[in-house]
């Protein structure tokens, strides 16, 4: 290349930085500096409109929506009308970083809440922190989302790992004649439901729950029959799964019910805690005995919880039990952000991130929310909630063991569609 | 190695590969005919499975018997889309925006249906859909059976249209040769039309059985065109019997390799299948080179 070459390509590759960190700096400084007043303050969301994740992603949606009318029913917040400025992302991990990016740098959005799931949540989380904004959201609870070294993310929900604790502990507390002896761990290669086995298999395995089947799977499979059929021709009598989401839950029951196996005990990491989703999916006889960990239900004694189920009732129908645990995740985001707001005058994210390290304790409908170094929320308690009976309409409290709400387990489950 | 699995697992191959074979014979049909790649074919198979949703859970119909308003229904939506869309497609380039085209049919079938149904997922039920019985210590589910049953029926009907009727001898001449077809006096536009209607019709059956054994939505149909795409090219892009064929290898293969080595191995193994058969015979297995040059 000649000189001229040289210094004409030198010119460029200057410019372009230089617009880059100008524009940069000029989205960052659109987070510090807050609407104007009478202006609406903007939430930038990328959430899981269309793909895997779709079902979450809607219901995810409506936890936003819900959160958003009822501040904006109160004056907004400090006065700011919310408007939520919410893109899809297709369940792509590289669709919700340009969504997010969009959204800061384009639509100059005050605030960022979470994307749907912990695959999604920490590129979301990465991409933002650049131009230091907060990533408050409810979806991103796996070890891989704390482990990033993040300063800027805060996950109002359940951190992932220990949530099968409560279920591993029941069932090792069964009296030793009912104990059931032999499991089976099936999981999906996602960080959201990779975590949460070995935890299980730990209590269970000294307690003589054998291991007679532990296998991972690609996130990519969809034809699930020969892995069911293989964890059915154990025969073992609790199944683990690691699912993130109905379509894999639904299609290893009807494997197993096609190849005559009933486990005593059926538990998948998620999917069964969709709601009115996962019955119509599954048919409500079938879901009998169905279980699944979670921190919150549809009828949750917090009095916020109370009332946002009265709201989603009232707007889109059905029942407390078949409210997605997702609507309550999403409206949880939208109170720790307001908290924040609200305490630190203003919608300037470096002081937000701030206060939310400080070790302040905060109300949302799902309990309490209080943030460690990493951004967990260690406070939230971990259940394990079982549909029950042949309606549809029944999802309870099983454990933990002694806790006010823990009703008795349907045990072992009945066959399927009775 | 579980030799119960294994058997298990060619079974459950042969029997879901059925029902690829069927879905995948409508693309291929319509490529050897018309030149056109229809990247709709996976949401119009879903589009079948809604329609005998809406007809079981609103209407009360009987899965199989939807198909006897859901089959015609979809054809007429096939003549449709080539009539509006596809018909218009001329030139060297045809294939190429036939891609196109379709990209955005599909797009506009799945925000519609979105819109309709919403995106929460949804599963075909009825009485014998997770019934099963057993065989010799084998459990076979009615509904993969009757799938394999209307696969069987409608591919021997399709290839009783081609090879035993006067329209089959015009869509085979225009699947060897449009322009010589036309020249003997064949309306190969006309044919063409039907032939996507047929390619769509299918769809119906095949979107029916899909929606029964697995939980969908509009974006499932991202992975089913995947696979129906790698299934012809694997067969041989506008041939029915490679169609059939890399429909059940491609079930087939994933299982017993699933059963062997692993599922985290399962779906590679078919596209490892793939790229060493395109290395051999890049025309897929039963594809004739260059047979559509003109």
């Amino acid at each position: 290349m000649n000189r001229k070459g040289k210094l004409f390509r030198t010119l460029g590759v200057t410019s372009v930085a230089a617009v880059s960190l100008l524009m940069m700096v000029t989205a960052s400084g659109a987070s510090s500096s807050g609407p104007a007043k009478g202006q609406p303050v903007k939430i930038g969301i990328s959430l899981s409109l269309s793909g895997d994740f779709s079902a979450d992603g809607q219901a995810f949606k409506q936890g936003y929506q819900l959160w958003a009318a009822d501040v904006n029913k109160t004056g907004g917040l400090l006065g700011h009308k919310v408007v939520l400025d919410i893109v899809s992302d297709a369940s792509s991990p590289t669709q919700v970083v340009t969504n997010y990016q969009k959204l800061i740098s384009t639509d100059h959005v005050n605030l960022t809440f979470g994307p749907f799931s912990s695959l999604l949540t920490l590129p979301a989380a990465k991409a933002v922190s650049r131009y230091g904004y907060a990533m408050i959201e409810g979806a991103g609870g796996a070890p891989s989302v704390f482990q990033a070294g993040l300063h800027n993310v805060f996950d109002v929900a359940l951190p992932v790992a220990n949530s099968l604790v409560p279920f591993a502990k029941w069932i090792t507390a069964l009296p030793k004649g009912q104990r059931p002896t032999t499991v089976a761990y099936v999981t999906s290669n996602d960080p959201f439901t990779q975590p949460q086995l070995p935890v299980a298999m730990k209590i269970m395995q000294p307690a003589g729950i054998k291991t007679v089947y532990n296998k991972v799977f690609p996130a990519e499979v969809t034809d699930f029959t020969p892995i069911a059929d293989a964890v059915a021709a154990t025969k073992a009598q609790v199944v683990v799964l690691g699912s993130t989401d109905v379509p894999t839950v639904s299609a290893f029951m009807q494997a197993f019910e096609q190849s005559g196996y009933t486990p005593k005990v059926f538990i998948a990491t998620a999917g069964p805690d969709q709601g009115s989703t996962f019955i119509k999916a599954v048919g409500a006889a079938n879901a009998d005995g169905i279980m699944v960990p979670n921190s919150w239900y549809g009828l949750s004694a917090i009095p916020a919880s109370k009332t946002m189920v009265a709201e989603y009732i009232k707007k889109y129908g059905g029942t407390p039990a078949g409210v997605n645990g997702d609507v309550a995740e999403g409206y949880a985001v939208g109170q720790v952000a307001a908290a924040a707001v609200k305490a630190t005058g203003g919608f300037d994210n470096a002081k937000i991130i701030k206060y939310l390290h400080s070790g302040v304790m905060l109300q949302t409908v799902l309990g309490g929310a209080q943030f460690n170094a990493l951004g967990m929320n260690p406070k939230m308690t971990a259940y394990t909630f079982q549909w029950q009976g042949a309606t549809g309409t029944k999802f309870l409290q099983i454990s933990p063991i002694g806790d006010p709400n823990t009703v008795k387990a349907v045990f072992p489950k009945p066959a399927w569609g009775k | 190695m579980n030799v119960t699995a294994l058997i298990d697992a060619a079974k459950d191959g042969i029997l879901t590969g059925s029902l690829y074979a069927l879905m995948a014979t409508g693309l291929t049909l319509v490529f050897g005919v018309m030149d056109i790649i229809n990247v709709a074919q996976g949401i119009l198979v879903i589009v079948g499975a809604y329609l005998s949703y809406a007809l079981s859970v609103h209407f009360g119909i009987d899965l199989f018997l939807g198909l006897l308003i859901t089959i015609p229904t979809l054809f007429v939506v096939g003549i449709v889309i080539e009539r509006a869309f596809l018909g218009r497609l001329k030139g060297p380039e045809k294939t190429a925006m036939s891609i196109l085209v379709t990209y955005a049919v599909s797009l506009v079938i799945e925000g519609s249906l979105n819109m309709i149904f919403s995106v929460n997922p949804v599963q075909l039920h009825a009485w014998y859909v997770n019934k099963s019985f057993v065989v010799g210590g084998y459990h076979f589910a009615f509904i993969y059976l009757a799938g394999f049953a209307l696969a069987v029926v409608l591919l021997s009907a399709l290839y009783y249209m081609l090879y035993r009727t006067r329209f089959g001898v015009s869509v085979r001449a225009s699947l060897a040769d449009q322009a010589s077809a036309a020249l003997v006096g064949i309306d190969v536009r006309r044919v063409s039309t039907i032939c996507f209607g047929i390619g769509v019709a299918v769809t119906a059956a095949g979107g029916m059985i899909y929606g029964a054994t697995t939980t969908f939505n509009a974006s499932t149909s991202y992975d089913l065109i995947s696979r129906l795409l790698t299934i012809i090219v694997l067969g041989g892009m506008g041939s029915l019997g490679g169609a059939m064929l890399a429909g059940v290898l491609l079930v087939f293969v994933g299982n017993v390799v699933g059963v062997i080595a692993g599922a985290v191995w399962s779906t590679m193994a078919y596209y490892v299948l793939l790229i060493i058969v395109l290395l051999v015979r890049p025309q897929g297995l039963f594809g004739k080179q260059s047979a559509r040059v003109a």
